[in-house]
């Protein structure tokens, strides 16, 4: 091999290895299945719109479309917010586990959302967002204080024991609270099962900010979580602040999940299984893996929600529930097609 | 001299395990640690590297702190090869080597063409050139070991800190790397830092000995000077022979051990 051969390719902008897509390739798919997504989100649900309503004035079907419109943008926004979310985590861990339903995030918004119900009587939705926020954000700082406790501080492993023993316990209370509580389950039961139905433009536009700065703060850090992979020693070693680089991404995990949890309710599995897909088609760094991974999360999320509502006429299964239904085949589809890649 | 320590005490708890040591690395030479297992030699390097902060005193590098430079900066100036690093799955030789460009580059930077130098210049040093497309995790360890080294160098530093780079080598690759970075020396003027176990080897490479001993130093100099039977004795426990090593002159340590002992088993001197 010649030198130039070499140099022809860069390191960040090219994924080699054996059976890997190229960029360009998966993101064309990823355009494609976000149009058939979006296509089938406003076309299809209890009632089958015909196309050529979207413009015939005054037709029942825009009428429709006006509520799925915003349904549409909820699950688009949730999706890529969830795995993000997952994605980040799974790199400030270096566990191929972590998720924000795995590390106790969820559990700790819906509980802190729960409480705002139930305890404070809040009935607004900018009050609910920083509740999330709250939520998610003491969880973190839980999980990752139980989780240093003893020799070797955070590993990865004492992480996510630590975080599904959070999730486990604070989901109990959850369901405590729920149970003694008729009004607060009344109000909340739809939404505890992760819903995207039912939301008007309000709702969405109140989260969008907080979004994009989550966004914002994680996608910046591709770079950072790529040195991070390399261990905290050698990360250090290139001149990385780990601690400062942890907390500015967690931060962005907070927001993302925390967001979407106020908006949507906990849909778990998305921020599992979506980063994991993308490695296996374009390999571990992140600099590819986190905008992809937040393309392909909003498609599955509203592919899920689709089938969720004609799955079984005449009610909806939620999206929560759907996201695993319809993930796991995916998933299982992608391991059998190539090795999961690791971190 | 670039890099020092100034009566630097180091260590994870209350209690230090370098214990007020003060050093200086000569410029554009090749420095090895040595030391029984817990001496504090590794604990040292990372005092050395800005990974551990210390109890007291300082580590100096060009005339500042360590400690109170910009880490990206100190990142550019001086290199860091921990003993046991990942290697993110699936990743290939080219990909983690232009991950050492990461002090170089800002968060939002594109790749410049810079960087596409810096790592065609490492993997050349390194002679992994032929592996730049290959996947790390199916290389040989030794192969991944030059991968390491040539990560180090894509990130251009003057100096280079190696934890136990031979640990898990094979003696033969165990020479080959530490040529490698011999080489290093004569062709970029690196000035190398390096924790070997194998004192042989140490003695062989090293232009300057450290032998550390109980959290503090307990000689340095040459390793003529400071390789003899009596300091191997009392660095390493260890009741040895100290020869002239045939090939290339430096001193050759060759235990005796308790079955060769005169007093032990007097016909054992004949066997």
């Amino acid at each position: 091999m010649t030198l130039t051969t070499t140099l022809d390719r860069t390191p960040a902008a090219d994924p080699r290895g054996r059976g890997r897509s190229s960029v360009p390739r998966v993101a064309l798919l990823l355009v494609g299945v976000l149009l058939v997504a979006v296509v089938a989100s406003m076309l299809i649900g209890a009632k089958l719109v015909s196309p050529l309503d979207l413009w015939r004035e005054g037709s029942v079907g825009q009428g429709i479309l006006e509520t799925r419109i915003p349904r549409t943008v909820l699950g688009l926004l949730a999706g890529a917010a969830l795995a993000l979310a997952g994605a980040c985590l799974q790199g400030l861990t270096r566990n191929p586990l972590a998720d924000p339903g795995l590390l106790g995030l969820n559990s700790g918004a819906t509980f802190a959302m729960v409480l705002a119900v139930s305890v404070f009587g809040i009935g607004s939705l900018n009050a609910y967002l920083w509740f999330g926020f709250a939520g998610a954000a003491i969880a973190a700082v839980l999980v990752h204080t139980v989780a240093s406790f003893g020799s070797g501080g955070a590993t990865p492993a004492k992480l996510v024991l630590a975080g599904a023993a959070l999730a486990a316990g604070v989901s109990s209370w959850t369901t405590a609270v729920l149970l003694t509580d008729k009004a607060t389950f009344d109000v909340i039961r739809l939404w505890q099962v992760g819903t995207i139905g039912g939301r008007g433009w309000d709702i969405v536009v109140t989260g969008l900010p907080f979004l994009a700065v989550g966004a914002l703060l994680t996608l910046v850090g591709a770079r950072t979580l790529d040195t991070l992979a390399l261990g905290d020693d050698l990360a250090r070693g290139l001149g990385r602040r780990t601690g400062i680089d942890r907390a500015v991404i967690g931060l962005g995990v907070v927001l993302l999940t925390g967001t979407a949890t106020a908006l949507c309710g906990p849909i778990g599995f998305v921020g599992l299984i979506v980063p994991h897909m993308v490695r296996v088609m374009v390999g571990s760094a992140y600099t590819r893996v986190l905008p992809l991974s937040a393309g392909f999360g909003a498609a599955l999320t509203l592919l899920a929600d689709v089938v969720g509502r004609v799955i079984w006429p005449p009610s909806e299964i939620q999206v929560g529930v759907m996201a695993a239904v319809v993930g796991v085949p995916v998933f299982v589809f992608f391991l059998r097609r190539g090795r999961m890649a690791g971190l | 001299m670039r890099l020092a320590a100034e009566s630097v005490s180091l260590g994870y708890g209350a209690d230090p395990i370098v214990d007020e040591v003060s050093l200086e690395i000569p410029d554009g030479l090749t420095t090895v640690i040595v030391g029984a297992n817990g001496c504090g030699k590794s604990t040292l390097l990372r005092g050395m590297a800005r990974l551990l902060r210390p109890i007291s005193g300082q580590v100096v590098l060009d005339g500042k702190a360590v400690h109170k430079q910009p880490t990206r900066a100190v990142a550019k100036t001086l290199g860091l090869m921990p003993q046991s690093p990942i290697a993110p799955e699936g990743i290939t030789v080219v990909d983690l080597v232009g991950r050492g460009r990461q002090p170089h580059r800002g968060a939002l930077q594109r790749w410049s063409p810079a960087d596409d130098a810096a790592v065609a210049e490492a993997l050349e040093l390194t002679s992994t050139l032929d592996l730049a497309d290959r996947v790390v995790d199916e290389l040989s360890g030794g192969q991944r070991q030059r991968v390491w080294v040539a990560m180090a160098l894509a990130q251009q530093t003057d100096l280079l800190l190696l934890d136990e780079p031979t640990t898990f080598l094979d003696v033969a690759h165990q020479i080959d790397l530490l040529d490698l970075l011999h080489g290093l020396r004569e062709t970029r003027g690196t000035t190398v830092v390096m924790v070997l176990h194998d004192l042989n080897l140490a003695a062989r490479y090293a232009d300057h000995l450290i032998a550390m001993s109980g959290g503090r130093i307990a000689a340095t100099g040459k390793p003529a000077d400071v390789v003899t039977a009596e300091r191997v004795e009392s660095v390493f426990g260890l009741e040895a022979q100290v020869i002239s090593d045939p090939v290339s002159g430096t001193p050759l340590v060759v235990p005796i051990g308790r079955h060769h002992r005169p007093a032990a088993h007097p016909h054992a001197q004949g066997a």
